[in-house]
C-alpha cells in the first residue's frame, strides 16, 4: 500500500513536531482507503498523554473513541498515526513496533535540534513484530 | 448470551473485513476466548505470550472500560457491545543517542574492571554505562552498606547517599561500610571515606538531610535510579511516590529479623510499591530492627540483591525483578518468589491516579496521629526519685522479651512480656502504682493501654525505656 500525504499536511506534521520539541508530538492521519492506496485528507493532532518521559507518546483510548466518532460522522476513517522523533531518525524504535497495530500507517518525522526534517511511513507486518517502510507519496500542491 | 464485538479497522483483515462479530459467552473472558478461537489471526495482536491482554489493548463493554468493572471477569448480557479500542503509543529509543556520549575507560580502569569486561553481558559498553550511571542510595545503614560497597567496586560513576545519622556502636554488627575508627562521625563522611578508598574513580555525593516531601524530588531528579535502603514506612512511600512521579526505577529491599524482601519497582514497566501495599500498616504494628532485631548477615544478602538489580538495570542484562517480589528466609535458607501485578486502581501509577504531588507521609502512615501521652509517661530521673521514696509500692513491669531481660534489666523489675500481658493481668495488684518499661519506651506505652483498658487506674510508662535509664541513671549498665 502507498500512503498519499499532501505536502501541506507533511509540513503541518513537521510544525507539530517542532512545537512539541524536545518532547514528542502525536496525532492521527484522517482520510480514506482507496484500493491499493490510503489518502490522507487532514490531520487530527492529539494530546500526548505521556508527560513523564519526553521520548514516549500515548493517545488515550478515550481520546481515540471521541476522535473516531467525529471522523466517522464525516464519512472518513483513521488511516494511521504520526509522531515525532526528537534528534533521532525517522525509523521506528522497538517500542514503536511493539505497540503498533497492523494496517495503520505510522508516519514518523525526525525533528533535528528543534527543526522538522525528513518523514517516513512505516507499517507493521501482519504477524508482528517488525515494521517495514511503506511507499510515501508527498503530493505537491498545484 | 450473544454479544457484539466491535472490531477496529486495523484488525478487520482478521475477521474477513467485518467490523462486528457476534460471539456468545457469559463473561468478557469467555467472549474473548471464543472470538480468538474463531479468528486466530487476532491472537498475536491482542494477547501476550502469557495469555494476558497486551497493555495497549483496551476493551470497553458498552461505554465503560472493563478495568473499571471486573476486568475480564465482568459478566456480559444479551445485546451488549464489546469494543476493542487500541491505545496508540510509541517513541524514540532513549539509549542509542546516549551511547555515543558514554565516558571512555582509562587503562587503569580497564585493568580494575577486567573481570567484568570478560563477561559479554557487561563488556566495555556495559562498563562505560556503569561509569556514566548516577545511582542514589537512600540510607547508609544495613542495606546501604553492602549496596554502596558493591556499586562503588563495580565502577558506578556517581553514587549519591542520603543520610543524616552518625555511626553508633550498635550499627557495626551489620553496617560494614563503617568501622570502629569512624564511631561518632557522620555516616556520610564515614561511607565516603571507605567507598573512595575502595574505588577512587567513584564520585560520592552526600546529601546530609532527612528525605522529605520538600526535598525528595529535587534530590532524586538528578539520578538515573534509586535504591531504597530505608527502615521506615513514611520514607518508603515517599521514595516510591517520588520515583513514580519522576519516572525513575526504585530498587526496593527490606529486612526484619531473619527475613528479607526485594523487588524492582518501575511504574513505566510494572507495578510500584503502592500496587503491592496500598496502605501502610498501623503505626507500631511492624516493629523496626531497633525493636525486633536483625541478623547482621541478612542486610548483606538483601543489599547485595539490590546492588545486583541496580547493575543489571544499568547494563540492561538478564531478567529484572520488575513484577516479581523475592522473599528470603535466612533460617530456612529459602528463596521464594511472588508475581506482582500493576494495580489499575493504584492511586499513583494506575489508570486514573489521584496522587499528583508528594503528600505528608508522616500523617499518611498515622505517625503523629497517635493519642497524646502527656502525663502518662514518667522520666527516668523522676522515676528514680519516686522509687527511692516509695520503695516496693511502685511496681516496675518490664514488658520486653525474656532474651532482652537476660541482656540487661533494672533491679527489681518484674518481667511480663507484652504478648503475655493480657493473660497475666491477675498477677498485678489493681490498686498498686505501676510503671511499665521496655527498651525505648514504645512497647511500654502499648502495655499501658492494655492495663488502662483492663481498669488499672495508676499506670505510667517509663519514657525512653531501659536505654534512657542506662544512659542517664546507671551509666555502668550494658546497652544494646
Amino acid at each position: 500500500m502507498t500512503l498519499r500525504l499532501p505536502g501541506l499536511l507533511a509540513d503541518e506534521i513537521r510544525r507539530h513536531g517542532e512545537a512539541a520539541y524536545p518532547a514528542e508530538c502525536c496525532g492521527a492521519l484522517v482520510g480514506r482507503a482507496e484500493g491499493e492506496a490510503k489518502a490522507v485528507v487532514r490531520l487530527a493532532p492529539a494530546v500526548n498523554r505521556r508527560t513523564d518521559d519526553p521520548h514516549r507518546y500515548l493517545i488515550a483510548p478515550d481520546d481515540l473513541r471521541r476522535l473516531e466518532a467525529r471522523v466517522r460522522a464525516d464519512g472518513l476513517e483513521i488511516v494511521g498515526y504520526y509522531h515525532s522523533h526528537p534528534d533521532h531518525p525517522a525509523a521506528p524504535s522497538a517500542f514503536d513496533a511493539d505497540h503498533a497495530w497492523p494496517w495503520y500507517s505510522y508516519v514518523i518525522v525526525r525533528v533535528d535540534r528543534g527543526r522538522g526534517a525528513d518523514l517516513a511511513s512505516w507499517r507493521l507486518d501482519d504477524d508482528r513484530p517488525t515494521m517495514h517502510p511503506e511507499p510515501l507519496d508527498v503530493l505537491s500542491e498545484v | 448470551m450473544s454479544v457484539t464485538v466491535a472490531i477496529p479497522t486495523p484488525l478487520r483483515s482478521f475477521t474477513g473485513g467485518r467490523d462486528a462479530v457476534a460471539v456468545t459467552g457469559t463473561t468478557v473472558a469467555e467472549v474473548l476466548d471464543r472470538l480468538l478461537s474463531a479468528h486466530g489471526g487476532l491472537t498475536r495482536h491482542l494477547v501476550q505470550d502469557d495469555g494476558r491482554l497486551r497493555t495497549f489493548v483496551n476493551l470497553y463493554l458498552n461505554d465503560t472500560d472493563i478495568r473499571q468493572l471486573e476486568s475480564t471477569a465482568t459478566p456480559v448480557h444479551e445485546g451488549d457491545v464489546l469494543t476493542i479500542v487500541p491505545s496508540i503509543a510509541g517513541g524514540r529509543p532513549a539509549i542509542e543517542a546516549a551511547e555515543a556520549a558514554l565516558p571512555k575507560l582509562s587503562h587503569a580502569e580497564v585493568l580494575r574492571y577486567s573481570r567484568h569486561l570478560l563477561l559479554p553481558e557487561v563488556g566495555v559498553e556495559g562498563q562505560r554505562r556503569l561509569k556514566a550511571a548516577r545511582v542514589l542510595t537512600i540510607g547508609a545503614g544495613g542495606l546501604g552498606s553492602p549496596l554502596s560497597l558493591y556499586l562503588a567496586a563495580a565502577g558506578v560513576g556517581t553514587i549519591g547517599i542520603v543520610d543524616f545519622d552518625v555511626v553508633d556502636l550498635t550499627n557495626l554488627q551489620r553496617q560494614i561500610v563503617h568501622g570502629t575508627a569512624t564511631l561518632g562521625r557522620p555516616k556520610l563522611e564515614s561511607a565516603k571515606a571507605r567507598l573512595t578508598d575502595l574505588n577512587p574513580n567513584v564520585n560520592v555525593i552526600g546529601h546530609e538531610a532527612r528525605l522529605t516531601s520538600e526535598n525528595a524530588l529535587e534530590i532524586i531528579r538528578d539520578y538515573d535510579i534509586v535504591v531504597d535502603g530505608t527502615d521506615n514506612f513514611p520514607t518508603r512511600y515517599l521514595v516510591n511516590d517520588a520515583c513514580v512521579l519522576l519516572g525513575k526505577p526504585n530498587v526496593y529491599g527490606s529486612i526484619f529479623r531473619f527475613e528479607g524482601q526485594a523487588s524492582l519497582f518501575y511504574a513505566k514497566e510494572g507495578p510500584c510499591y503502592r500496587c503491592l501495599y496500598s496502605e501502610p500498616p498501623p503505626p507500631g504494628l511492624v516493629p523496626s530492627c531497633a525493636e525486633g532485631g536483625v541478623l547482621g548477615v541478612l542486610p548483606g544478602i538483601i543489599g547485595s540483591i539490590q546492588a545486583l538489580e541496580t547493575i543489571k538495570w544499568i547494563i540492561g542484562a538478564g531478567d529484572s525483578l520488575i513484577g516479581r517480589l523475592v522473599l528470603f528466609d535466612a533460617l530456612k535458607l529459602r528463596f521464594r518468589e511472588l508475581k506482582l501485578r500493576k494495580d489499575p486502581n493504584c492511586p499513583i501509577c494506575g489508570d486514573r491516579p489521584t496522587i499528583h504531588d508528594l503528600i505528608d507521609y508522616q500523617a499518611f502512615c498515622g505517625i503523629g496521629a497517635e493519642p497524646s501521652y502527656d502525663g502518662v509517661e514518667v522520666s527516668v530521673e523522676e522515676f528514680e526519685r519516686e522509687r527511692a521514696a516509695k520503695g516496693d509500692e511502685l511496681v516496675l513491669v518490664d514488658v520486653r522479651e525474656p532474651h532482652e531481660y537476660e541482656i540487661v534489666h533494672i533491679d527489681g523489675a518484674r518481667l511480663i512480656p507484652l504478648s503475655q500481658l493480657p493473660d497475666r493481668l491477675g498477677e498485678l495488684d489493681g490498686h498498686a502504682e505501676i510503671v511499665t518499661q521496655c527498651h525505648h519506651g514504645a512497647r511500654s506505652l502499648k502495655a499501658l493501654e492494655i492495663l488502662k483498658g483492663a481498669g488499672f487506674g495508676r499506670v505510667r510508662s517509663l519514657a525512653g525505656g531501659i536505654d534512657a535509664w542506662a544512659e542517664r541513671i546507671e551509666p555502668g549498665m550494658a546497652r544494646y
